[in-house]
């Protein structure tokens, strides 16, 4: 462990402490300018928000009359987005769709951004500027102190903002992306890794299934490694590099509060902290019914607040551990400064599975929101090879097509609410995001504990609901080979989900990482479990178990609105119903409307979908009190039903927060209008 | 060369860019009379989702022929363009040690059109320069990855004189590690007739059966060493017996995979 600090990592973040957020109230100033920065030890010229990586903290109060002059010292236009904001729409921030904003705030100009603040919570706010600025540095946490006192009680608070710092300039990244996809993937699955796993497989079906595993995925070229496009990430918190580690001041029995938002442009993070319990009580600014985890998965612009007590007098890890296991994003909860966490190994990195990837429904013919029809554009849309899905074991989902599903699929329109999601009785949602099979005794140290279970995959073994499987997967059921929900096994040589040898605790650019493995049974994933691949018995956070404090005004929703997530992954470019956001119309949505937006995503990827000016209420099962969020991640191969209140006129810009997927094409104008008359 | 091409790309790619572009930016019925000119107004200028990306890859970039004189053979593509509309160039051919002369060097210019998810048509013109009468032909061929993580390329080739020829090219990446990787690749050539001034028989007329073995030093910069085993067959095999010129020849290569 202490190699680690002893190594010539030590690194200066070039940050000079500008207190230019003026005090007084209701007035702020935000400068964007080049800066040098130094996170890797290469000095590297950024742009940052008053000098600051990640930016000063911005902290408005609910209620207030907020004017925050933005002034662009760039040489380029730039942009300042408030994000998860409710502001009129010539206060959005973004260049092109927000009225009188044009492409941005032109260089040397200041943009006087005057709105009332109608909420509190946690939000950020960053560049939305094509041209990659949010990469190099144009981001900052803005917390909103409430009106009334917050529903929870707590000593202190920090910040936890993670982001993903390179030296490559973003440009060259996208550049590189289209001339090789996998261009940052140094964890592609190789011969070698071939041979150990056919050695270390438990037995004979378990080869059986790596082997057809590589079979299928060839023949469908399709890559399960790929769970994050860029590489070569140092993975900061506020800020600072896993080696200068950001050191949270807490004693023994202190309430934190700790304001997770995660500001990357490419990165999701398992967060943990061994040892100690997170209660959650709000996400995406919006306060929810505390609940108590070990740990949540935080997709791209998103944010959690959770309440920790530590329980001893030592040092404590704040861990966000990248999806792709590439590095560490760290801190440490303390009692003193100086003192170190300990860093745990990683976990094994995860891997697609043939369900992940289980069909491409393509258009399913329901409205997509604009007013002239739209065709999917020519290759945005893997072609489904059922040879490859019976040799990858998904052989009994080839032959399905649409017309076996049953017809409230189809169209949506005859189901009440609740139905969609889980049902209320349903197993899953007693397990609430929790593994099944949990034992009654939680392991005090989760994802360490030597003896753990296999890296699980809870979206493999999650029991889903009969009624769920019957509405959204139709025959499904069955396929696969029998086994067990408990005992799924996995062909992965490790038995404990963690990484062994020297790659267990890389800070930054993993290769040749072992994987969990293909898994030997297919089912289809669960659109709203996250599996972090923890250990049996630690207590995962899901958006099912987000019950919204102040839920949105409960609404059944008008009608459905078709969004296939889809996209190229062997050319790089992504789109939204098989267009990009410069070949498609906007969606329109009459003012006062609910729009039930039904997700599909048919690429392989993560995406964390997010809309501007309004909330998205994610259909996760709790009827009237569904969360309200800004951001919602769309897990691959899964369908998700968002409710989008259309309470606020204007154009808005809908999109993946992924910032070179958004860039390459996954955006969409939404108009909200209130002339009903040409709408038919 | 890069820029060069560029302007050429731009030039033939515009039209079709910009016809793309227009027509997607109608502004809605609905949004007539709405209190916000944003709904009217178009996306930000220069959105990058249409933007122009350019690339060049040396496959071959290599020398052969120990002990003897050294030969070189390249190997190459370039691009510029958007996601669906690019400008190709490509070449290959071999340099002679003994004659410090080009054996073969072939040039192509191709326009590219994304055709499916995995595939680009590719229709353009080659030229090629040798000791042996040169030739200018037609050109018309995919390009793209077939199950099971092939990359191919199958052009068909007419000449300015009538015959008709086509070649394939088909290789596969063998990752041994995430940096040492294996790749067998093919190249073949066909004629529909025979053509005596150059020395081609009709049929399959040649191919080359190689082996790279390259270390991904970046993924720009990859040297590598390798087998390659040239055959002449059928008519072509008897004409050049009857020249008295090799018609097989095994040769370890080492070179170096450039993509930039």
């Amino acid at each position: 462990m202490h190699k680690i600090w002893s190594a010539a990592w030590f690194v200066v973040v070039a940050c000079i402490p500008v207190s230019s957020v003026s005090a007084i109230a209701g007035t702020h100033d935000i400068v964007i300018e080049r800066h040098l920065v130094n996170v890797t030890g290469r000095e590297r010229v950024g742009m940052l928000i008053n000098g600051q990586l990640p930016g000063p903290i911005l902290r408005l109060k609910e209620g207030e009359d907020a004017v925050i002059n933005v002034t662009n010292r760039l040489d380029e236009n730039a942009s300042i987005h408030w994000h998860g904001l409710i502001v009129p729409p010539e206060m959005d921030g973004v260049p092109g769709i927000a009225p009188g904003y044009g492409d941005g705030i032109k260089p040397g100009e200041t943009f006087t951004y005057r709105f009332k603040v109608r909420q509190s919570g946690t939000y950020w706010f960053h560049s939305h500027s094509s041209g990659e600025q949010e990469q190099l540095g144009i981001y900052a946490p803005l917390i909103i102190e409430p009106r009334t006192r917050d529903p929870f009680k707590y000593d202190s608070e920090y910040v936890i903002m993670f982001s993903d710092w390179t030296d490559e300039d973003p440009k060259r990244i996208i550049s590189n992306l289209k001339k090789d996809s996998s261009w940052y993937n140094f964890n592609r699955q190789t011969l070698v890794g071939l041979i150990q796993e056919l050695s270390n497989a438990p037995n004979e079906e378990a080869r059986k299934a790596s082997v057809n595993s590589r079979i299928a995925w060839g023949l469908m070229r399709m890559d399960p490694t790929d769970v994050a496009d860029v590489a070569g990430y140092t993975f900061l918190v506020n800020g600072q590099s896993p080696e200068r580690n950001f050191t949270a001041l807490a004693r023994r029995g202190e309430r934190v509060r700790l304001r997770f938002i995660n500001a990357s442009t490419s990165t999701y993070f398992d967060v943990r902290i061994p040892g100690l319990k997170m209660t959650v009580v709000q996400a995406d600014g919006n306060n929810v019914s505390p609940v108590r985890v070990d740990e949540f998965r935080i997709a791209v612009a998103e944010t959690y607040d959770v309440i920790v007590q530590p329980t001893e007098d030592r040092a404590y890890t704040i861990v966000g551990e990248p999806m792709d296991r590439t590095g560490f994003a760290r801190a440490t909860l303390a009692p003193r400064p100086g003192m170190v966490g300990e860093l745990p190994p990683h976990r094994l990195r995860p891997l697609m599975q043939m369900s992940d990837m289980a069909m491409n429904p393509g258009p399913k013919g329901l409205d997509r929101g604009t007013l002239q029809p739209e065709q999917d554009m020519i290759g945005h849309v893997a072609p489904e090879d059922p040879v490859a899905m019976a040799i990858g074991g998904m052989g009994d989902m080839s032959g399905m097509s649409d017309a076996s599903k049953p017809k409230g699929m189809q169209r949506g329109g005859g189901m009440s609410d609740g139905k969609m999601a889980m049902p209320k009785s349903s197993p899953a949602r007693e397990g609430q995001g929790t593994k099944t099979g949990k034992p009654p005794e939680a392991s005090p140290m989760p994802g360490m504990g030597p003896g753990s279970m296999p890296g699980m995959n809870s979206q493999n073994q999650m029991p889903m609901p009969k009624e769920k499987q019957a509405m959204d997967h139709g025959a499904m059921s069955s396929m696969g080979p029998k086994s067990s929900a408990d005992h799924q096994s996995q062909v992965t040589s490790s038995t404990s989900g963690v990484q062994q040898g020297p790659q267990a605790y890389v800070l930054r650019d993993g290769e040749d990482m072992p994987n969990v493995g293909p898994s030997v049974q297919q089912t289809m994933p669960d659109p709203i479990t996250n599996d972090t691949g923890a250990p049996l018995g630690t207590r995962v956070l899901s958006y099912r178990d987000l019950r919204a404090l102040n839920p949105y005004p409960y609404k059944r929703y008008d009608r459905i609105i078709e969004i296939r997530l889809t996209g190229n992954m062997q050319r790089y470019f992504w789109s939204i119903n098989g267009r990009k956001f410069s070949e498609a119309e906007p969606i329109v949505l009459r003012f006062g409307e609910r729009a039930r937006f039904r997700f599909i995503n048919e690429t392989m990827m993560n995406h964390p979908m997010h809309i501007h000016g309004t909330w998205m209420l994610p259909e996760v099962g709790n009827g009237a009190r569904n969360p309200k969020k800004h951001t919602v991640n769309i897990k691959p191969g899964t369908t998700l039903d968002v409710d989008i209140p259309a309470d606020a006129e204007g154009p808005w810009a809908f999109h993946c927060h992924l910032l070179y997927h958004m860039e390459t094409g996954m955006m969409r104008q939404v108009n909200v209008v209130r002339q009903t008359a040409s709408l038919k | 060369m890069k820029s060069l091409l560029a302007s050429l790309s731009i030039f033939l790619l515009a039209s079709a860019a910009l016809g793309n572009a227009a027509a997607a930016q109608t502004a809605p019925a609905g949004s007539q009379g709405t209190p916000y000119s944003g709904l009217r107004s178009t996306p930000a200028t220069g959105f990058p989702d249409q933007a122009l990306f350019g690339g060049v890859r040396f496959d071959k970039f290599e020398w052969y022929g120990l002990g003897g004189p050294n030969n070189g053979r390249w190997d190459m593509e370039a691009f510029v363009g958007n996601d669906y509309d690019k400008f190709f160039f490509k070449s290959e051919g071999i340099f002679e040690g003994r004659t410090q002369k080009f054996d073969e060097a072939q040039f192509q210019a191709l326009y590219s059109r994304m055709i499916s998810y995995f595939f680009d048509f590719q229709v353009g013109v080659r030229h090629d320069i040798s000791p042996k009468p040169s030739r200018t032909y037609a050109v018309i061929g995919i390009e793209g990855l077939a199950p099971g993580f092939f990359e191919i390329d199958a052009d068909a080739y007419i000449s300015q004189k009538g015959e008709i020829s086509g070649s394939f090219t088909g290789w596969y990446d063998l990752l041994i590690t995430n940096r040492l990787i294996l790749q067998p690749r093919v190249d073949m050539r066909l004629q529909l007739q025979s053509v005596p001034e150059l020395e081609l028989g009709s049929g399959l007329t040649d191919f080359e059966l190689g082996a790279r073995l390259r270390y991904e030093f970046t993924r720009n910069f990859a040297p590598y060493i390798g087998v390659s085993w040239d055959r002449k067959v059928g008519e072509t095999a008897a004409i050049a017996e009857r020249n008295q010129k090799q018609i097989s020849s095994v040769n370890f290569v080492a070179g170096v995979r450039l993509l930039w």
